[in-house]
């Protein structure tokens, strides 16, 4: 009887293991038309209307969920964080002013989401119908993203994600969904770029997590590789909770692979560059993804030495008016030291790409509203299908294809890599691309 | 033959990482085997035994294997504890109270986990080497924890078998009614189950900090293994537990010899649930 209750309880708990696991994987159906009668205009509450009278002030509600517990919690704090300091700064500057006098200041309303899709979308479901979100900024993690984006389209809400980098959510047909970030598709392709430089006959190796996001990197990573004229001689998908990759390192072994790339998320990534030391398996480059730029992987002592990592946005390499002057694309908001700076002061803490996200995610509404001289959704949306600027995180400009609408294409990506400086202490160096580099990358990476 | 050298050269990491999931298991059915509670408070506490060793090591310099000897007793204390405020009052209540009482535990503790450590991931820079042994190599530190926990094994065993408290404990998972009636103190037997169950939750997640990073969540995944070796193995039957731990470790450097390694899981709990279906007592055949 004890045994047979046993059973059937661990039998409960794999199978709803396994339902949630089904429920994690599954791509969003793709949203038809956006409800009928939900108008953006009509749809609007009466703060955010057009402005009758010269020098009103109204106040224009930003919803979000940010993951205050579970899996996501210290990247999504380090996101809500840079989007709080754009929101304040500009509330204490007055506002934004339109040419009609009237004065647009930001209010946020946030819940927790616990890290879980099923919350994601019950709170984005109630910050449009219940507190009336004007504008929404997603969650963090592509999965999340994507449970959320599927009810702002519905409910016909502008949506900027950061922290998000899947393609697919740009590809189910949504015309209110921006991305701030990379694609994922693109993610590795820079890395893939200095490779060439460093040793264009490598084998390379992929392996990484099978969930949304590293999937879709992979997909663009693998094409691009072969392109450059490397050969792929293992591609390996290990689950999201792989602790143990001592199989899979044995794998890339036998492969006779020089070149590792891929990774998923920080747990697994850091797991895996410590391993790839520990067993000493003389592979000559590492680049993986999510966990590199975070400033604790230093906590993994020489493990963490010439591991590279692609990055959204690193301080060390910020990008600046001069070179969006080079470019001949418009320049907006500060640069990446007053960002930096400010964000210090605010926080004690130096900014992550996590937090540069968050704060150019609030920069590029006030963009889009400045450049509508209106808080209208349809207005904004159709400025933001039009923005093409540079920031201190760097270009930004959207996809207006059917195909891939709201998809970034204006945003490259940094390579940085863990150095020891001459004091003997990891630091994280940008080593491409070679304009902006810091440090030149190590090559091939020596392990005692 | 690909295969076989991959085989080969995975088979050792698996067998290794099999001691320390039977390790974590057998707290997990010692409770079961004496209490009828299914303890989801399990995976936190496996998690603060991996916080355990990094404060330990990190903090105030102590060796990890040294650490045990601190995380271990903190870890029966705890059990106690638990056993005493949240599930004492609710033994003789349907399973599901008790299966609440052990879910608030599990959430407090994840709850202020991550207050005190947040869900970002901790690692325990600690390296004791390797041996290369043909064409795998084994880490030091698996080594020394696969050790650990067949002492730790070796101790439970003789502790339940040839100890007076022990048997009392065996005493109250055949009986309890008979062992009050023999004298046996019957709740202070099951606190100390708990506390038991607790260490034993508590030590094989400050071995696993010692070669894989952690965070506050980490233990969930170890608790979902635990079920699964809690079907395979036995009861309240430590070797059973550490056997179905084996098993489990070897599955998983098996499966990757031959089939891409996010086929794991998969194949894993769909055994899992082979055994439920053809071999209800398990695989190793615990005794009802």
């Amino acid at each position: 009887m004890k045994r047979t209750l046993f059973n059937l309880f661990a039998l409960l708990i794999v199978l709803s293991l396994a339902l949630t696991a089904c429920g994690g994987n599954a791509t969003p159906a793709p949203t038809e038309a956006p409800v009928v009668d939900a108008p953006a205009a009509t749809d609007a509450p009466a703060a955010t209307e057009a402005p009758a009278a010269a020098a009103e002030e109204v106040t224009v509600t930003i919803g979000f969920t940010a993951s205050q517990t579970g899996a996501q919690e210290v990247s999504s704090k380090r996101q809500v964080n840079g989007f709080n300091l754009w929101m304040n700064q500009v509330n204490e500057a007055g506002g934004l002013t339109l040419s009609d006098g009237t004065v647009v200041k930001f209010a946020a309303q946030s819940y927790d989401d616990e890290s879980t899709k099923e919350r994601v979308q019950e709170l984005y479901t109630r910050l449009i119908t219940e507190d009336n979100a004007d504008f929404l900024i997603s969650p963090y993690s592509s999965g999340l993203t994507a449970a959320a984006a599927v009810i702002a389209e519905q409910n016909g809400k502008l949506m900027i994600t950061t922290g998000a980098a899947d393609d697919d959510t740009y590809k189910q047909g949504y015309t209110g969904v921006f991305q701030l970030y990379t694609p994922g598709s693109l993610y590795l392709t820079s890395t893939v770029d200095m490779l060439k430089t460093l040793d264009p006959a490598a084998k390379i190796a992929i392996v990484n997590e099978s969930d949304k996001f590293s999937t879709a990197v992979v997909g663009g990573l693998k094409p691009y590789a072969e392109a450059a004229g490397f050969e792929i001689v293992l591609e390996e998908a290990y689950a999201s909770d792989t602790a143990d990759f001592g199989p899979i390192i044995n794998k890339i072994v036998d492969s006779g692979a020089t070149v590792v790339l891929g990774g998923g998320h920080y747990p697994d990534g850091s797991t895996f560059a410590r391993q790839l030391y520990e067993r000493k398996v003389g592979i000559q480059f590492i680049g993986i993804l999510v966990a590199p730029p975070d400033s604790k992987f230093s906590e993994l002592g020489d493990a963490a030495l010439g591991v590279t990592g692609p990055s959204q946005w690193e301080g060390k390499a910020t990008h600046t008016e001069e070179e969006a002057n080079g470019l001949g694309i418009e320049w907006f908001g500060p640069s990446g030291a007053d960002f930096s700076a400010a964000f210090e002061a605010a926080y004690g803490d130096k900014p992550t790409y996590h937090a540069a996200g968050g704060y150019t995610a609030g920069l590029l509404l006030e963009k889009a509203i400045r450049d509508a001289d209106s808080i209208d959704s349809e207005a904004v949306k159709a400025a933001l299908d039009a923005t093409n600027i540079f920031t201190f995180y760097g270009g930004i400009k959207f996809d207006t294809s059917a195909e891939a609408h709201g998809l970034q294409i204006g945003h490259s990506m940094v390579v940085i890599q863990w150095q020891k400086n001459e004091a003997g202490e990891l630091v994280r160096e940008v080593v491409w691309p070679a304009d902006v580099a810091t440090k030149a990358p190590i090559f091939p990476i020596v392990v005692p | 033959m690909q295969q076989i050298s991959l085989l080969l050269a995975s088979l050792p990491d698996g067998i290794l990482l099999g001691f320390v999931y039977g390790v974590a298991a057998m707290g997990l059915t010692l409770i079961w085997g004496v209490m009828n509670v299914i303890n989801l408070s399990h995976g936190p506490i496996i998690s603060l035994g991996m916080f355990g060793t990094y404060m330990i090591f990190i903090k105030l310099g102590i060796n990890p294997y040294l650490g045990l000897f601190i995380v271990a007793p903190i870890g029966l204390l705890l059990g106690i504890l638990i056993y005493t405020v949240a599930v004492h009052r609710v033994i003789n209540a349907p399973h599901l109270s008790s299966l609440l009482a052990t879910f608030s535990v599990n959430m407090i503790i994840i709850g202020l986990g991550t207050a005190a450590f947040t869900t970002s991931p901790f690692n325990v820079d600690f390296n004791m080497g390797s041996v290369n042994l043909g064409s795998t190599t084994l880490l030091g530190t698996r080594l020394i924890a696969a050790l650990a926990a067949i002492i730790v094994t070796g101790g439970l065993y003789l502790f339940l078998y040839q100890t007076r408290p022990g048997k009392n404990i065996r005493a109250v998972a055949n009986n309890r009614a008979a062992a009050e009636l023999m004298g046996i103190p019957s709740s202070r037997i099951l606190a100390l189950s708990f506390g038991l169950g607790t260490m034993l939750a508590a030590v094989s997640g400050a071995l696993i900090a010692t070669f894989f990073p952690f965070s506050i969540l980490s233990g969930g995944a170890y608790e979902l293994k635990s079920f699964v070796i809690g079907v395979l193995g036995g009861l309240g039957n430590p070797i059973g537990a550490l056997v179905g731990g084996l098993a489990l470790g070897i599955l998983e450097a098996i499966i990757p010899a031959f089939l891409e390694t996010s086929w794991v899981p998969v194949i894993e709990f769909g055994l899992f649930i082979l055994v439920l279906l053809v071999r209800p007592n398990g695989l190793f055949g615990a005794k009802q």
